[in-house]
């Protein structure tokens, strides 16, 4: 039976043919035109046929030849850091950009296990007056500083 | 002589008070933010990029350029002090760099790194204002097939220096290219491989990609192990080389520089290449190979100089073609590209003075960059040691502000989130993210060429290789990717990427 050898391949080749698929389905609703005319959908679902070709490939030899283990994948951090991102991307409107960018601030300093809360709260407010300072007074880029919730 | 008057109007662009203010500023900050540990030149850049928009294209991209080499010696500087290479290039360099520190001769190290940077820096740019001319002349007459085949040159040979796998670089540069597609198309006006989403219309930004996965995908990637004791950095008294060490490091100097020169321009090659190919020559050259690894001054001076030259010549192929060959490059021709330039053959003739303009601030940035760093030596070292868990809240900061204010657009923070998680969990993979932007970057291009190449031909593909250029560019690109599937080959790069 298949053994897997090198599951960093697996999973890798495994993703790419799941991507191609995707993206295969969106180029194939395209016109595709003749290789005189090319549709849009043409030039993309050659390249999706290669990559899911790659994929394939990729994936079965990770079932041949032995490979690495993938390491330690950091949750915890990966987690932490796209909340505190996607925190930025949902309130800076509604709250605007000061608490936006505190509550950025505070989330990924989350995301490191050597902070102290006190430590935390200090480091990004002397970071959000910062990028106060450079960005808005410094740079002039249009922000509003409370949004529509604080009236 | 054309040249020398090009050089001239550089000149007189670039020294425009503004102009050398922002050469200096970009330098200023691209060492500072470059030699804080675990920020690489692709990051830095991406992470300053957005301070650029706000300005004109040609203080923009003579800002860019200075960020770009003060992150390069930066990088250079964290390689010396703590071990810590901030990129590949300076992989090497940390090599003899940090046992030279570790007996007190880091100033020294130091020195003769910017030095050595600043004469190879020298003479790559007058390579690159004596060459990058006629090259764009010849290219004024290729046509599409022509450019189709050159970029299919430039993505392979991307591939060949990944260090990986050349299997799973190749996927990830037709992933970049797939995904450069995204928006509508240039021809009919559809949208393409939008998923329906309104918001991908003009296709994903470059600048949220770019940060997310060179930014935030490095910030995931460094908080992996925090159990890291805090580094130690070498200590230092003078910055003065020895007589002796200048006197080892003229040739290695000289003999960096002609090969960095080289390899810098060819597609795929830069400051990597560069600084690899440099180290083993000076140990093969060297009557000392034993001092090799335990603090031999050639191993910083001989790769310095070849990095930094093949960093200032892989200019040529973007300027004049429009080919990032790395993912600098790449990320320079994503912010022409904001400021409404196409950068191409054409370029020289149409925008002398950006051309020449950038060409003369990068030997200015270089000369500045020996001005800053000498002096304000001490206070790269204190940054240098700055713990990494307060650093990156900020890093996360700019980043949002930064992606967000490139088209005041919260879906664009939405996706650099999305790019950092796949970037680092590709990485994890060992999927290279480098080969991918690159073919994000110039994904629409290629297909455009292709395009417009099967119209002319009425959809015959035989094309490409009954015209001779492109026939010779293709050939060089399958002999480059035999070259890399070799199993000879293949360990002999493992060894040089492992070394």
């Amino acid at each position: 039976m298949f053994q897997v050898k090198s599951p960093k391949d697996v999973i890798g080749g495994g993703l790419l043919v799941v991507f191609a698929l995707l993206l295969g389905e969106q180029s194939f609703v395209l016109p595709l035109g003749s290789s005189a005319r090319m549709g849009p959908g043409y030039f993309p679902l050659v390249l999706c046929v290669v990559l899911a070709a790659m994929g394939l490939l990729i994936a079965v030899r990770g079932f041949r030849f032995e490979g690495e283990i993938y390491g330690h994948i950091a949750w915890r951090g990966m987690g932490l850091v796209l909340i505190a991102v996607l925190f930025f991307a949902f309130t800076l409107r509604p709250l605007g950009l000061i608490p936006a960018l505190a509550g950025t601030g505070l989330l990924a300093t989350l995301a490191s296990r050597r902070f102290h809360l006190k430590t935390a709260v200090l480091l990004v407010a002397a970071l959000v007056l910062f990028s106060w300072a450079v960005f808005v007074e410094g740079l002039g880029l249009p922000f509003v500083l409370f949004g529509s919730w604080f009236g | 002589m054309e040249i020398f008057t090009g050089i001239e109007l550089g000149f007189a662009t670039a020294l425009s008070f503004q102009n050398l203010i922002y050469c200096f500023v970009g330098a200023l900050l691209g060492t500072m933010i470059g030699v804080l540990p675990g920020l690489g030149p692709v990051a830095t850049i991406a992470l300053l990029l957005p301070l650029t928009f706000a300005l004109p294209p040609i203080p923009a991209l003579i800002m860019l350029a200075g960020i770009y080499y003060g992150a390069q010696y930066g990088g250079s500087t964290t390689a010396i002090l703590i071990n810590v290479p901030g990129e590949s290039s300076s992989v090497v360099t940390a090599l003899d760099g940090y046992q030279m520190a570790r007996r007190g001769r880091a100033g020294a190290a130091l020195a003769i790194a910017a030095l050595g940077s600043f004469f190879a820096g020298t003479v790559a740019t007058f390579l690159l204002a004596l060459f990058a001319p006629p090259l764009a002349e010849i290219a004024l007459t290729f046509g599409p097939a022509e450019y189709f085949s050159l970029m299919v040159v430039g993505l392979i040979a991307s591939v060949t220096l990944a260090s990986g796998s050349v299997l799973k670089a190749l996927a990830m540069v037709v992933l970049g290219l797939l995904l450069g597609l995204t928006g509508q198309d240039i021809y009919s006006g559809m949208p393409r491989l939008t998923f329906g989403s309104a918001s991908l219309i003009d296709g994903y930004e470059f600048v949220a990609v770019a940060m997310g996965i060179f930014g935030l995908g490095e910030i995931i990637r460094n908080l992996e192990d925090e159990s890291r004791p805090p580094m130690k950095v070498g200590t230092f008294s003078s910055l003065a080389p020895s007589r002796e060490e200048v006197r080892r490091s003229i040739k290695p100097v000289l003999r960096g520089t002609v090969l960095g020169s080289l390899l810098g321009i060819l597609p795929g090659g830069g400051a990597l290449l560069s600084s690899f190919a440099s180290y083993s020559m000076e140990k093969k050259l060297s009557k000392h190979p034993e001092e090799f690894g335990r603090g031999a001054v050639e191993g910083v001076a001989g790769p310095e100089s070849a990095n930094n030259a093949g960093a200032q010549t892989s200019f040529i192929p973007m300027l004049t073609l429009g080919i990032p060959s790395n993912p600098v490059m790449a990320l320079m021709i994503g912010a022409m590209i904001i400021q409404g330039i196409t950068p191409g053959p054409d370029i020289i003739t149409s925008q002398p003075d950006l051309f020449w303009g950038l060409i003369a601030s990068m030997w200015i940035g270089n000369f500045m960059l020996v001005l800053l760093n000498l002096p304000l030596i001490g206070m790269w070292v204190r940054l240098v040691t700055v713990p990494y868990h307060l650093l990156f809240p900020i890093i996360v900061m700019v980043c949002c502000i930064g992606v967000y204010s490139a088209e005041n657009n919260v879906a664009n923070v939405t996706t650099m989130a999305v790019f950092g998680a796949a970037g680092y969990l590709l990485a994890k993979l060992d999927f290279e993210p480098a080969p991918f932007l690159l073919g994000f970057v110039i994904g629409p291009m290629v297909e455009e060429y292709l395009r417009r190449a099967m119209l002319l031909s009425e959809g015959d593909p035989t094309v490409f290789i009954t015209r001779p250029i492109s026939a010779g560019l293709l050939m060089i690109a399958a002999i480059a990717l035999v070259v890399v599937a070799l199993p000879s080959i293949n360990s002999v790069r493992d060894v040089v990427f492992r070394e």
